[in-house]
């Protein structure tokens, strides 16, 4: 263990440099963000994952944010537990509609104020999965979306460069 | 592989049950169609047989009855297609939560109906509570229900409910091209996607009688292992996260990103997804994919025995993994359990090996089997088929064929039927398939490993304190999305 840990420390981080956030996403998220909600939050937001109907390939990225290539907490930003510990919600999927209730519960019981980010293909259009019996669409029909992160999954950095525009819009007006 | 398929009589399909039941034969699969149910049966260890009951009333007998691992795929049939098992001991729901518009969406539709609220099955005693969990979990993980009954710190049982990511693939595959359903196959569960469009593709191939050309199986093969060396990292450090040792997590963290970059550069994705397809792949590697994939071995052979051994040594991490969590090898053969979850186990069956696809038969590789069924086994497991993986990536590597990448798939002109059995990091996956005469999906059914390791989670738990389900859970790592489908 101790050589391992000593490596860790002498080698250097393997931590990437930050990616600029995307202009597209900046212009979404400062239509939707009030300048009440941004002055309030400042530089760090906890996130709560909720999984509406992926098929956990979202959810693979979304946790790689946490190794040490993107280090996710260097930006102030945290995955918690709660959704009453929440500042954001990252949902993925097309919301099922077995899920629909689920995630309406999620989302109400997330203080205010907040934002919805929807990740992935199919939480914008329920790409594959649309025009199911089972599925209840993409996750704006369901509750409120402030950025969409496309992709499928969409990459870490891709993911990293949506989070980090958050936080900018959060910063620029606060 | 060709399908011997054969419709049988009530009383064939009384005495497969009962072979079944005596451990005879391993079930593989079951599940509805048009006007019959079907049943996959593994005899012996290579030789397949899918056996088709005609439910001329709508009914079938049921084989949960003698046979357990059959109740939940029962009740699936009976919430999808409306088909009542006769006989079966459970005939609650399975997948409708009653959020659906319709009942049977795969059968005979129906408006939906108000339904009684769900009853678990009851524990009862002095002291005895209830702790409910989900769908939503406190993690980056998919929703399922847990309801556990406790007594104090003690789990006297867990039952689960799952359902929640039910997405109707079935019924989208039905009437699906080709390319709409392989995509379909290739999202069915995001971490096992090269494994479904693997499976899912070999079905195609058996349907239509086509090989793909030599190159495009070893490649199948190298994404294929590449997915199974970046899930194993995965669960590996996850497992230990979960007994709070995080540097184990943080170096296999790397490891799966290593991997995952990887396959990026060899394929373009870094889950590999839409490259295996009918017929062949859709990219061949790129052309500095074999650096990339040589220098990523030689970084895990550097690293990996190092944390091996961190593993081993570390006592208070076995502490925690050592007789945690236990699922008896009587239990892995009699369900069929796959993957590391039934060669901890003692149940030494694997896809590669016993069925020998192309090109796993010309390759040489063990399967590891261990007796302990604890959650630290399920941990070697993983940690012996990383290392027969890198072994296998070699062989390929040496041996790439050149030429073409795929093999042109055309409408066969007659209706045709496919089965193929591919194995994922977590055990096999069964891929069914009818295509009709212009080549379209008629009817397919994808059936995750999960579906013989959920149950077995339910065993394993009982008797351990509620503060290991999460390592006893992370050791098994079932597929939601893959089993509600």
């Amino acid at each position: 263990m101790r050589r391992t840990l000593l490596e860790s420390l002498t080698q250097g981080p393997l931590t990437e440099e930050p990616p600029t956030p995307d202009e597209a996403m900046l212009a979404e998220l400062a239509q939707s963000l009030d300048r009440a909600a941004r002055a309030k939050l400042g530089r760090s937001l906890s996130i709560r994952e909720v999984d509406a109907g992926s098929c956990n390939g979202c959810e693979l990225e979304i946790h790689a944010l946490s190794n040490a290539f993107y280090d996710l907490e260097r930006f102030g930003l945290r995955f918690v537990a709660s959704p009453r510990h929440a500042d954001v919600l990252l949902v993925t999927g097309p919301v099922t509609k077995n899920m629909r209730e689920a995630l309406l519960r999620t989302y109400n019981a997330t203080p205010n104020p907040k934002w919805v980010v929807a990740v992935g293909t199919c939480a914008a259009d329920a790409s594959v999965f649309a025009d199911s019996y089972a599925v209840a669409g993409a996750v704006k029909d369901v509750v409120p979306v402030d950025l969409h992160i496309r992709g499928c999954p969409p990459s870490p950095t891709e993911l990293l460069k949506g989070l980090v525009a958050l936080l900018e819009s959060a910063n620029r007006s606060a | 592989m060709t399908l011997p398929r054969t419709t049988v009589t009530e009383e064939q399909w009384l005495q497969a049950i009962d072979r079944l039941a005596e451990g005879g034969a391993t079930l593989l699969g079951l599940w509805g169609d048009d006007d019959c149910v079907h049943m996959a049966v593994l005899d012996q260890r290579s030789d397949i047989v899918v056996l088709t009951y005609m439910c001329k009333v709508g009914t079938y007998p049921s084989v949960g009855a003698k046979h357990p691992p059959a109740i939940r795929l029962e009740r699936a049939i009976g919430s999808l297609f409306g088909f009542e098992a006769v006989g079966a001991p459970d005939a609650r729901p399975w997948l409708d939560l009653g959020f659906w518009d319709v009942r049977h969406p795969l059968g005979r539709q129906a408006p939906a109906q108000k339904v009684a609220p769900y009853a678990f099955l009851p524990a009862e005693g002095e002291g005895l509570h209830q702790i409910p969990v989900g769908p939503v979990h406190a993690g980056i993980i998919e929703p399922g229900h847990f309801r556990f009954t406790a007594n104090g710190e003690h789990v006297v049982r867990l039952e689960q409910r799952l359902g929640y990511v039910h997405k109707g693939i079935d019924r989208l595959m039905q009437g699906a091209s080709l390319e709409q359903a392989a995509k379909l196959a290739g999202r069915t569960s995001g971490d096992s996607t090269v494994a479904y469009s693997y499976a899912f593709a070999q079905a195609t191939e058996a349907a239509l009688q086509v090989t793909p050309p030599p190159r495009a199986i070893y490649l199948r093969a190298l994404m294929a292992e590449l997915e199974r060396l970046a899930n194993h990292f995965g669960d590996i450090g996850a497992i230990c996260n979960d007994a709070s040792f995080t540097l184990m997590h943080a170096q296999t963290g790397i490891l799966r990103e290593r991997c995952l970059r990887a396959a990026d550069a060899c394929f373009g994705h870094r889950l590999m997804m839409d490259v295996v397809v009918p017929g062949g792949v859709a990219r061949d590697i790129a052309p500095d994919g074999l650096a990339s994939v040589r220098a990523l071995l030689s970084e895990i052979r550097k690293v990996f025995p190092r944390l091996i051994e961190l593993y081993d040594n570390t006592a208070s991490l076995q502490d925690r993994t050592v007789a945690t969590g236990i699922v008896k090898p009587e239990y892995a053969r009699q369900f069929g359990a796959g993957g590391y979850v039934g060669r901890a186990s003692g149940r030494g069956f694997d896809a590669r090996r016993d069925l020998g696809y192309a090109p796993y038969k010309e390759l040489s590789f063990d399967v590891p089997v261990l007796e302990t069924g604890d959650v630290n086994a399920r941990v070697w497991i993983r940690i012996r088929e990383v290392e027969q993986s890198l072994a296998l990536i070699e062989q390929i590597l040496d041996r790439l064929p050149s030429g073409e990448i795929n093999a042109p798939i055309r409408a066969p002109g007659s209706a045709g039927e496919g089965l193929a059995l591919a194995e994922a990091f977590r055990g096999d996956v069964l891929v069914w398939l009818r295509l009709d005469r212009k080549g379209s999906v008629a009817r397919c059914h994808l059936r995750d490993a999960s579906w013989f390791q959920w149950p077995l989670l339910e065993a394993a738990i009982e008797g351990n304190i509620v503060a290991d389900f999460p390592l006893c859970n992370k050791s098994f790592n079932c597929s939601y999305s893959g089993h509600d489908l």
